[in-house]
């Protein structure tokens, strides 16, 4: 019995593609298969070639299989561009409407299915997304009952008939598989363990832990693969009082969360590399004004427009180092949806707590592929909105004074106050500044206050700031950031079968950098290689500058896609 | 109830003696205390300028933000609160040039905060060049020794054809006008632009006291002008070439932006309780199973 199988469907862009990967994930997420689903798409509306590809397997898989089992193909074009993928006697189902040809030179188990005319017979043409599930339930030995909770869900509100028509299409295509004769057990699925888990995108999770995190307002330009995480809140906010705003451009997006913040709420923005890039001048300002905010950033492939709809890890440098000036910042980089949940919360605790701009880089691949995880565990979520000035302190500011919002303090981080609030009136200003807000160019006011914004993390390394795992004693150390973490695990496993001692150390936080910790692990290496999505080893860099001395081997990949774990596993290989 | 010495402070504007901002500042200050507001109630959120460095002269919460983001802030503001007096400010390059579509949006989206420009035409915090308000012809050795080839935006025209809902200007020289427009421009229930004619002494000498006085029209003077009236507005804005001081316009059925967003509260957001229960967490946890 197969513990992991990779099936894809494809076709044209506006033809059901998206709903036929949803039903066979959902339904096999809700029988304790995990599943890693990833979209293909194009930057149109209409038409082009899209493709979803799921892998269902018995345990956590968080990466794109080396090769498909199955490929589904709603026209010819899915055949054409996709049976490169398709493994030696793989399964092929297509709609018998279209005259499939069968891809040369490859030992395959054809289907022409007709999956249309079995639709259209059910009731409508619209329903060959069943009769696809049904033939691949066939394949895999699922019963057609496995879906039926996920039909219960989706069109019981349409009434009974409409489940029960969309049961038979998918009974249909069940047996005419079936019927055919071929020898298929070689595909049986082993049982998932029934337990019950999410299964959802980065981008889901990034907005469902901002809401956990009480954000309140999210002012926003849509941009691609960002803009789910404002249409989650759209929909979310309305229900605890909040509020999206859609604004004119990311320059106001940025802005106008600093005025939110100010104001005293929790407030956050999402965008990708373009708005990041007209972002900047925002975050200078919430720099020096020491006013927290909390900004997504899902990258896709750069520069300028680049390649919208695909995959990279180019906005590091970006993120870091973007703004003019110096100011400092917590850049965040979670490593798969569990993380994208819990890290946003602790990116809007620690973003308050140290009064800094607050950065949460994702990549197409985290954001926009869905995948399996455990339950939120809600008593990890706590709301901590650091230093904010007491009632006392209030008081004791005597008519006429203002209050001290930039006090020079051990932590280097001062109270913070509200409008409205009495005894608390102070300027702002991206001017620099005295304790109380007053423009100043004394010399010795900018240093100290210089040295109190630049020195927020002195000694400081943020809690989980990294991850390890794999041998102890590894001779090899794959060091990655954000997506890649499921790809760089499948590729150690495989290195360890063969005999080698590998370990695997994600980056979590990118500033502060944990140096010292990630030193330890280097130096204890025989060989590192930083395996990345960009051309010029942003990951690595960033390393060197942050001080972590070291010899490493890079390994970057920036043609718009994931890595498949194969690539990894060669490249790392052939280095002996 | 505060005054209008509440809303002074010790610091000494670093404008030029004569500079048209004082009297902005001052009827700024007068309208405040008039209005019945207190210092703690007011935040003035400003852009970059001469005209910018206001927030830091009025004796309430300021924000002196970055060129030509004054309104954005000021928006992000309000949402977190919108029990505060929110004024934002700045000049003509600031609000009509690199913000000017800020400005845009700001009016056609109709929250409740009140803009006030101080207008110039020309820059003055870079010494001198033209500004988007500069009439054609303009000569400034600056940036058009020839003259300005370019045409001069008159942005009551803007703000009408963005839809305000508050359309008034004012003159330095008339702080009484002024002092009585800022308070109405408060008192309205939505965004309010104050465009205010304040001469710069240093850097032009085309558009003096005097050029203004010469040139401005008030719109009370003209018989049977109906400020409810947008048609009317924009056509007296075009015959004036935007040279009209008063309340010009004012549309008060508009709904503030506030008042239309689904299940936001009364009560300000600042004041929320920020966690949400466990059952609401795990209802909407349930969606992605």
């Amino acid at each position: 019995m197969l513990e992991q199988l990779s099936w894809k469907v494809g076709g044209q862009q506006g033809e059901g593609i998206d709903s036929t990967g949803n039903i066979l994930a959902t339904s096999l997420n809700r029988h304790g298969y995990f599943i890693y689903g990833y979209r293909h798409f194009s930057s149109r509306i209409k038409g082009g070639h899209t493709n979803y590809k799921i892998r269902i397997s018995t345990k956590s898989r968080l990466a794109n299989a080396d090769y498909l089992d199955i490929l589904i193909a709603f026209d010819q074009e899915t055949i054409d561009f996709n049976s490169h993928e398709l493994r030696e006697n793989g399964v092929l189902i297509a709609d018998a409407k279209f005259n499939p040809v069968a891809p040369e030179g490859k030992q395959i188990r054809f289907f022409a299915v007709p999956l249309t005319k079995i639709a259209e017979e059910n009731g409508s043409a619209i329903m060959k997304n069943m009769v696809a599930v049904g033939a691949t339930a066939a394949v895999l030995g699922l019963s057609p009952e496995t879906f039926l909770s996920y039909l219960n869900d989706k069109f019981l509100r349409k009434g009974e008939q409409v489940v029960q028509n969309n049961m038979n299409a998918l009974k249909a295509g069940f047996q005419y598989v079936i019927d055919q004769g071929i020898e298929l057990s070689d595909l049986k699925l082993a049982p998932g363990d029934g337990v019950e888990r999410l299964y959802l995108t980065g981008n889901d999770a990034c907005g469902f832990g901002a809401l956990a995190a009480g954000v309140r307002l999210m002012p926003a330009y849509p941009i691609t693969p960002a803009s789910e995480i404002m249409e989650y809140l759209i929909k979310k906010l309305p229900k605890v009082g909040g509020h999206v705003l859609q604004t004119e451009d990311e320059i106001a997006a940025v802005t106008m969360s600093i005025g939110a913040s100010f104001g005293g709420s929790r407030v956050c923005t999402s965008t990708s590399g373009p708005g990041l890039a007209l972002m900047m001048e925002g975050i200078g300002l919430a720099g020096i004004t020491e006013t927290p905010i909390v900004i997504f950033d899902t990258q896709r492939g750069g520069p300028s427009t680049g390649m919208p709809t695909k995959h990279e890890q180019s906005d590091m440098y970006a993120a870091l180092w973007g703004t003019h000036g110096e100011i400092q910042k917590i850049v965040v980089a979670p490593s798969n949806a569990e993380e994208c949940f819990y890290m946003t919360v602790d990116a809007f605790n620690w973003a308050e707590q140290y009064q800094v701009p607050t950065i949460i880089l994702t990549d197409l691949a985290l954001s926009m592929s869905d995948q399996t995880v455990e339950k939120f565990d809600f008593s990890r979520v706590s709301i901590d909105r650091g230093n904010l000035a007491t009632q006392e302190q209030l008081e004791a500011v005597a008519a006429g004074q203002l209050f001290k919002r930039y006090e020079f303090t051990d932590s280097k981080i001062s109270p913070r106050v509200f409008p409205g609030q009495k005894g608390g009136i102070h300027h702002v200003t991206g001017v620099e500044h005295t304790e109380v807000g007053r423009p100043t160019e004394d010399k010795n006011i900018r240093n100290k206050m210089m040295d109190k914004r630049l020195g927020k993390f002195d000694g400081i390394e943020l809690p989980n700031s990294f991850s390890f795992n794999g041998d102890e004693d590894f001779d090899t150390l794959l060091i990655g950031v954000g997506s890649t973490a499921g790809l760089i695990d499948e590729a150690m496993e495989r290195l360890q079968a063969e005999g080698q001692k590998v370990g695997h150390l994600h980056i979590k936080v990118l500033n502060p950098f944990p140096t010292e910790s990630v030193q330890k692990f280097v130096s204890k290496a025989k060989k590192v290689v930083v395996i990345e999505n960009n051309a010029t080893g942003q990951l690595k860099n960033i390393m060197r500058f942050n001080g972590v001395q070291g010899e490493f081997i890079s390994q970057v990949k920036y043609d718009g896609n994931p890595y498949i774990p194969s690539e990894i596993f060669t490249f790392v290989k052939e280095l002996n | 109830m505060a005054t209008v010495k509440d809303f002074r402070n010790e610091v000494r504007p670093n404008w030029c003696p004569g500079c048209g901002d004082f009297s902005v500042q001052a009827a700024i200050q007068k309208a405040l205390a008039e209005s019945g507001k207190e210092p703690e109630e007011v935040a003035v959120i400003s852009g970059i300028g001469c005209s910018g460095r206001i927030s830091g002269y009025i004796n309430s919460y300021g924000f002196h933000t970055i060129h030509g983001r004054s309104l954005p802030v000021a928006q992000g503001v309000k949402l977190a609160n919108r029990d505060l007096t929110v004024i934002a400010s700045g000049g003509d390059g600031d609000g009509f040039g690199i913000g000017l579509h800020h400005f845009m949006h700001a009016a056609r989206r109709n929250m409740d905060i009140t803009y006030i420009v101080m207008d110039n035409n020309i820059y003055g915090l870079t010494k001198g060049q033209t500004s988007p308000t500069s009439a054609q012809g303009f000569k400034n050795p600056k940036s058009t020794p020839e003259g300005n080839i370019e045409n001069a935006l008159v942005p009551a025209q803007v703000a009408l054809s963005a839809g305000i809902g508050f359309l008034a200007q004012g003159f330095s020289s008339d702080i009484k006008q002024l002092t009585e427009i800022i308070k109405a421009a408060i008192a309205h229930k939505g965004f309010s632009l104050v465009s205010v004619y304040s001469p710069c002494v240093t850097y032009n000498k085309t558009n003096t006291y005097d050029w203004y006085k010469e040139n401005i029209t008030v719109v009370d003077t003209i018989e049977g002008y109906d400020k409810t009236n947008r048609i009317q507005a924009m056509a007296t804005v075009m015959e004036h070439k935007g040279l009209v001081t008063g309340i010009l316009y004012q549309n008060e059925s508009l709904k503030a932006y506030e008042d239309l967003i689904p299940g936001y509260k009364e009560e300000p957001i600042v004041n929320h309780e920020l966690p949400l229960s466990e059952d609401f967490l795990t209802k909407t946890m349930k969606e992605f199973v």
